[in-house]
């Protein structure tokens, strides 16, 4: 039998604004097939996104949720999850929104470990404003604010997360489908700040000006440059040439912010 | 019993009052001259079982206590206007969004780094349209460490009653002061909370207006389960492009404030000597306190003046003005900015009464002598 996606999704907010062929929507079903297999109460689940193409993700899904403002959703998510560390809060937006314009929240709440699962989905641009480069933007692509060629190098979003002091980082493409809700459901599960980086696609304004014919040609380039860590580990640095490590990158055990606070609560209390 | 009485500081006065008000969450940055709020919030919020967070930025802090109070939190942040500044963005998100809130500004000088540690009032319009588009706002501006007290009571009253961000600011002079307070005994103050729903969870509309202006706010994490969002929005919470839906939710939002029930309601005023004054001093903050001086001098001299001290400063106390307009011969604008205020009090009483303005920038309070020696020019 189908998977029922339908019990997830608020009743009449389909059908969704993203355009044929962007990989969004398999996150979105990856994130509702991970939540479901974690057993999420809806009432106590928040999910908090900025602004972009894929921070409309929250409106769809019956949960509470939080559209906030550009770049600011792991802000508000902090908010959230201090006042109630009982929920469990996920937050999900853009390269650009996460990155860039938000690059200061996202790194911090690397930084405090404070336990949300963050949903980075990469697609390399800044799709809602009609294709300007992003911090992702591999150097010498085209975009609408790049005519010649990006000169900006490019963040490795998981490699930042990593290095801010996020404890779970893992990484997939829009491809793999079926990872991305196995890795979602590993970083909800995850005591602590989770980061799952999503390659995706944007084929109405990154694809079309970087000769990817059709978004099947996207897809293709998401699996071929894909490789799994544990493959990577038996892999020579020639062959790892432009690709991207996929599956679990990082993870440790760090205390997580909102525990520590109780316990800052409780010595207060108990002095 | 006798009351419990100590030494504060302004600032130190406004997070004792932020506590009385039932605050449990408080986002910050550290910026002079503001600070001690925060520290003070640090040390007492675990105490009750309430959290403190230091954020990496201005807008973060912003961003966690509408985060915290949507989950069902009291909120409060404390900054100075470079931090308003940055919190603009997110003081839109929380009208727009209708989130309670309050934002405590210690103003010092500007633009930007200005004097971090001198005195300042101009920020009021700031207060006022600093956050782009059209909203209402709320402002209160005490003068005394007790009265930073109680409006930082009132204030959270106020963000809970009309769902809405407040701003308390008082100017460095006053946040750093100390004077003798009194604390109140509990109860002795109103304490409002926010209205929660009354229907069932699966009738529930984040923005109904069957109840009127202000809608029931749910939270998050309760059995309520509700999408909030910063664009137009209809009253289900969902984004709306229809002219009808955003014409109707915008000019609500302003009306839920403007309306003259609820102007009365959040209008707070002191009048001194105004019954038979033939000129009038309009002033808040600590240049309330030298204008009161002012008005005592002026009196001995044979002066009919008075003071009138706008307590809330938005939305503009108008009603009032007016008719002191229509009383006396002249009305004499003191403010530590360049002429801010004086242009709401002139709007008011232009066609029925002279009026002056007396400002000051350099990081010194106004002097009474300064003040009346305006007065007596206007006159």
């Amino acid at each position: 039998m189908a998977y029922d996606y339908e019990k997830s999704i608020r009743p009449g907010k389909l059908p969704h604004i993203w355009c044929p062929g962007c990989g969004h929507g398999i996150v979105m079903k990856g994130l509702i097939r991970a939540m479901d297999t974690c057993g999420l109460e809806k009432n106590n689940t928040a999910i908090v996104s900025g602004i972009g193409c894929a921070s409309r993700m929250p409106g769809y899904l019956d949960f509470n949720t939080l559209h906030t403002a550009h770049g600011r959703a792991a802000a508000f998510a902090t908010g959230v999850k201090m006042a109630k560390p009982e929920m469990t809060v996920i937050c999900c937006g853009g390269d650009g929104d996460g990155a860039a314009i938000g690059g200061n929240h996202f790194i911090h709440a690397c930084r405090r470990n404070i336990d949300m699962t963050y949903v980075l989905l990469n697609n390399y641009i800044y799709g809602m404003t009609g294709g300007q480069f992003s911090s992702s933007t591999p150097p010498g692509h085209l975009a609408s604010t790049t005519p010649y060629g990006n000169p900006d190098p490019a963040f490795d979003l998981a490699k930042l997360a990593i290095g801010a002091g996020a404890t779970f980082v893992a990484r997939t493409t829009a491809f793999h489908a079926t990872q991305i809700d196995k890795l979602i459901v590993e970083g909800i599960k995850h005591k602590g700040m989770a980061v799952i980086e999503i390659l995706d696609d944007c084929p109405t304004t990154y694809g079309r000006r970087n000769k990817f014919r059709s978004v099947v040609d996207m897809m293709k380039r998401l699996k071929d440059i894909a490789v799994p860590v544990t493959a990577a580990a038996k892999m020579t640095a020639e062959q790892l040439e432009g690709k991207t490590l996929t599956g679990v990158l990082h993870k440790e055990d760090r205390p997580e912010y909102c525990e520590t606070y109780a316990k800052i609560i409780a010595r207060v209390q108990g002095a | 019993m006798a009351k419990k009485i100590a030494l504060l500081q302004g600032n130190e006065a406004c997070a004792m009052g932020a506590l009385y008000a039932g605050c449990n969450f408080f986002g910050g940055y550290p910026i002079t001259p503001s600070t001690e709020v925060a520290e003070v919030m640090a040390a007492e919020l675990p105490k009750i079982g309430g959290k403190f967070i230091q954020m990496e930025d201005e807008i973060g802090a912003m961003a966690s206590i509408i985060g915290a109070a949507l989950a069902g939190s009291k909120a409060l942040t404390a900054t100075s206007g470079p931090g308003v500044s940055l919190k603009q963005e997110l003081i839109g998100y929380a009208c727009i969004a209708e989130v309670p809130c309050v934002i405590i500004n210690v103003m010092r000088g500007g633009p930007s780094t200005g004097m971090p540690t001198g005195p300042g009032q101009s920020d009021v319009m700031q207060a006022r349209w600093g956050t782009h588009g059209d909203h209402a706002a709320i402002a209160l501006c005490p003068a005394s460490c007790q009265e930073i007290f109680s409006e930082t009571v009132r204030a959270f009253n106020l963000a809970e009653k009309y769902r809405m961000p407040v701003q308390v600011l008082f100017d460095e002079i006053v946040g750093h002061m100390r004077e003798r307070i009194v604390f109140p005994e509990p109860g002795e103050l109103e304490v409002v909370d926010r209205t929660a729903p009354s229907v069932p969870p699966e009738k529930y509309k984040p923005f109904d207006t069957s109840f009127g202006d202000v809608p029931p706010l749910a939270a998050f994490g309760s059995e309520y389960r509700f999408h909030v969002t910063g664009l137009n929005k209809a009253e289900d919470g969902f984004p709306t492009t229809k002219a009808e839906l955003v014409d109707a939710e915008e000019r609500r939002q302003i009306r839920k404030v403007e309306c003259p029930e609820a102007r009365a309601d959040i209008e707070l005023n002191e009048e001194y000597m105004t019954e038979d004054a033939e000129v009038v001093i309009f002033a808040y903050g600590s240049t309330a306190r030298s204008a009161r001086y002012a008005v005592n001098e002026l009196r001995e001299q044979g002066i009919k003046a008075g003071l009138f001290r706008p307590i809330t400063l938005w939305p503009f106390p108008e009603k009032r003005v007016a008719q002191l307009g229509e009383q006396v011969k002249a009305m004499v604008v003191a403010e530590m900015n360049l002429g801010q205020m004086v242009f709401e009090v002139e709007r008011i009483v232009k066609s029925t009464c002279k009026l002056g303005l007396v400002t000051r920038v350099d990081g010194d309070p106004l002097t009474p002598t300064q003040i009346i020696d305006q007065v007596k020019e206007v006159l």
